[in-house]
């Protein structure tokens, strides 16, 4: 706790921590060791099946993202309105959903769907389709992720039964190293977003009898709309 | 919990007979351990992964003071408060506290060995605050009032059926009044139950996987999405995390995440990884108002510079236990507290005392499987080698066992006695079991003849006598 309780309990950890290791507090020499190595982060082993042009990557993270039970349309950006309806008939969904209050959203000519009737803003109990973008694609395990905001509530990710991603091909990146950078570009290197969701598939669960059911808590249903440019 | 790791041998010989506990265990052959080994195969970087993977979390556990600090500092920078607890009373106290400041009723709880391990549950049930397992192994065995016999699938001992009769008995009372058969029936009616649970819930407790001192981040690793929800609709989350959970950097965050899925349950990646950083952020229309982590020391720190240390690598995937030829025979339970498996041989002597948790790591013929598939490299067999040490210093070996090691160890240390006493022994068994090739009973070993047959020596003699024959 705050106080001086509190401040007792972590000086008896930290001091425990450097009577075990043999020494005291660092030495500035380590410490600078250390300040280097957070600055410049070193990647691990490279992925190789992930080190491909563009398109390679857009493909691999289609097909890893089937192979985690999400299904995927590959659309120009006038055709993601469409889609939407279509899956939705396709799989008996009412033509309403929340969808995410976010400008890169908004651009979609979704006025085109007579039918449909969308709701700005986070998710509710009773919402059935979530729709949102996405901050990138991994392609190496067709991994989508999201970073909450005022542009991105976390429960769009997670309440409704089904959840509809928009992610563009160029967001889509190699391995989670590359998310990483464009995370300290876009958000400063010491400010992550609150959250950061990485989602590969619909929600499961395999704790009876070791067999994989889907929909456990989170989406039973993830349909990811891949926009060409 | 309340340990009954004395009890080992007993436990175990009751699971051995326990016909839904072997029907369960059956499956781990071709489940997570044939699926782990498909993974591997698919990334050819998997090996040298597992090399980083190790040298990751050496660095982190040589290095542990500095990046708490500067985990706790970035927390801080961001509006989220971090609490250290020594001991479990301590991180009991300061969770209670923090509950009660909230005017908390009820806690969406995702699944934490760590507040298994400090027995929170029952903490706070004793204050009136309602905690609810919203993992579905966790919800299953919470309901049962039973332990987790696995540390990533809580409710591997249980069949399909055992589940049906529990969410009758549990749910009828909802409503829910049809026994079902179907495992998408019983996800499903949990779902629904559990769904209210989380909208209603004051606080939600998570663990974490890992801690990025860079960016003060804890991280966790789900396939249902519970975790997700508990630290979404709450107004308060609560990240209960051990010290040695730190990592340096969202890279090599990256090297664990790859091993951590395929070594649990084989997946290429599980389905919820998650970053936190802090509380809801002006503009957000959703997420907790308040951010706590609460660091637990419970005695890990004095495991450092030890022989023991390498256990700390640990990021409980559960591929020890899968693996085992001891735990797919007695699963977790027979261990008698929170860890079971080759990890739980190791880690329960250093956290209740080798008096009480001796016999776990002599429940391991150093098969060697464990440690082959451990993606930190935790050399466990040799662990447990120097806690089987530990224990006959303190002698708290039996004295059969104490006595016939003595006698081993004078006959071994004079090789014309050694020779003699096997060529004697090699003689008498071949005479007394020369009718059927086997013996159903002997003297000295009645705890081998009460299961299985001894066999009688090759012919020939001893491995001396036909070892002088061929070189001469």
């Amino acid at each position: 706790m705050s106080g001086d309780a509190g401040n007792a309990d972590r000086t008896e950890v930290l001091n425990s921590v450097r009577r075990s290791l043999r020494r005291g507090e660092l030495d500035a020499d380590r410490r600078q060791i250390l300040e280097a190595r957070l600055a410049q982060p070193p990647r691990g082993p490279a992925i190789a099946r992930a080190a491909l042009a563009q398109p390679g990557k857009v493909d691999l993270f289609c097909t890893w993202a089937e192979a985690n039970n999400a299904t995927v349309a590959r659309v120009s950006a006038a055709e993601v309105p469409s889609e939407l309806m279509a899956y939705l008939a396709r799989n008996n969904l009412p033509a309403q959903a929340v969808i995410a209050p976010s400008p890169q959203l908004a651009a979609y000519d979704w006025a085109s769907q007579k039918m449909l009737s969308l709701r700005h803003g986070r998710a509710e109990a009773s919402d059935q389709v979530a729709i949102t973008g996405a901050f990138a694609g991994i392609a190496e395990t067709g991994t989508v992720v999201t970073a909450s905001g005022p542009e991105h509530p976390v429960t769009l990710n997670l309440l409704a039964d089904t959840h509809i991603v928009v992610l563009r091909e160029s967001d889509i990146v190699g391995g989670y190293e590359d998310v990483w950078a464009r995370l300290r570009t876009n958000y400063g290197k010491d400010r992550m977003p609150r959250t950061v969701n990485t989602i590969t598939g619909p929600s499961r669960t395999g704790d009876i009898e070791q067999t994989i059911e889907l929909g456990a808590h989170g989406p039973r249903r993830m349909h990811i709309l891949v926009v060409r440019e | 919990m309340q340990s009954t790791a004395r009890h080992f041998k007993d436990n175990a010989g009751a699971a051995l007979v326990d016909t839904n506990l072997q029907d369960s265990l059956s499956k781990l052959k071709t489940g997570f351990s044939e699926r782990r080994r498909q993974a591997a195969e698919r990334l050819p970087e998997f090996e040298a992964l597992r090399d980083r993977a190790r040298d990751i979390k050496n660095h982190a556990l040589e290095n542990l003071d500095f990046y708490l600090e500067e985990f706790e500092r970035k927390v801080t920078a961001l509006g989220g408060h971090v609490h250290w607890a020594p001991t479990a009373e301590d991180a009991r106290r300061i969770i209670a506290e923090l509950c009660k400041g909230v005017g908390a009723r009820t806690i969406a709880k995702s699944k934490s060995m760590i507040a298994e391990e400090i027995g929170l549950n029952e903490h706070l049930e004793a204050l009136g605050i309602t905690p609810i397992e919203t993992d579905l192994g966790e919800y299953i065995i919470q309901l049962r009032h039973e332990p987790p016999s696995h540390i990533i699938a809580p409710a591997v001992h249980l069949t399909k059926d055992q589940v049906a009769d529990t969410f009758l008995e549990h749910h009828s009372k909802l409503g829910f009044t049809r026994r079902l058969t179907e495992r998408n029936d019983l996800v499903a009616e949990a779902r629904y139950v559990l769904r209210q649970k989380f909208l209603d819930a004051d606080v939600g407790l998570t663990g974490a996987n890992f801690l990025v001192a860079e960016t003060g981040s804890s991280m966790l690793v789900t396939n249902e999405g519970n975790a997700d929800l508990s630290n979404t609709l709450p107004r308060m989350h609560i990240v209960l995390a051990s010290i040695e959970k730190v990592i340096p950097t969202l890279e090599d965050a990256a090297v664990l995440l790859r091993v951590l899925a395929r070594s649990a349950t084989g997946q290429e990646s599980s389905a919820y990884t998650t970053l936190n950083t802090g509380p809801k952020r002006p503009g957000d229309l959703d997420g907790p108002e308040q951010y706590h982590v609460v660091l637990l020391d419970n005695g890990r720190s004095s495991v450092l510079g030890t022989k023991m240390q390498d256990m700390l690598r640990c990021i409980r995937c559960g591929a020890c236990m899968n693996h085992c030829p001891v735990y797919g025979a007695i699963g977790g339970h027979a261990y008698g507290w929170v860890y079971p498996g080759p990890i739980g041989a190791v880690l329960t002597p250093q956290l209740i005392g080798v008096e009480e948790a001796g016999n776990l790591p002599n429940a391991s013929t150093f098969c060697g499987r464990c440690e082959s598939v451990c993606p930190v490299r935790i050399p466990l067999p040799s662990l447990m080698r120097h806690w089987r040490e530990r224990e006959f210093e303190r002698h708290l070996t039996p004295r059969p066992v104490r006595q016939g090691l003595a006698l081993w160890g004078f006959v071994v240390q004079r090789p014309q006695l050694y020779r003699a006493v096997t060529a004697l022994a090699n003689r008498l068994l071949t005479i007394l079991g020369r009718a059927e090739g086997r013996l159903h009973s002997l003297l000295l070993a009645g705890g081998w003849t009460r299961f299985r047959d001894f066999p009688t020596p090759e012919r020939g003699g001893t491995f001396h006598a036909q070892w002088q024959r061929r070189r001469s």
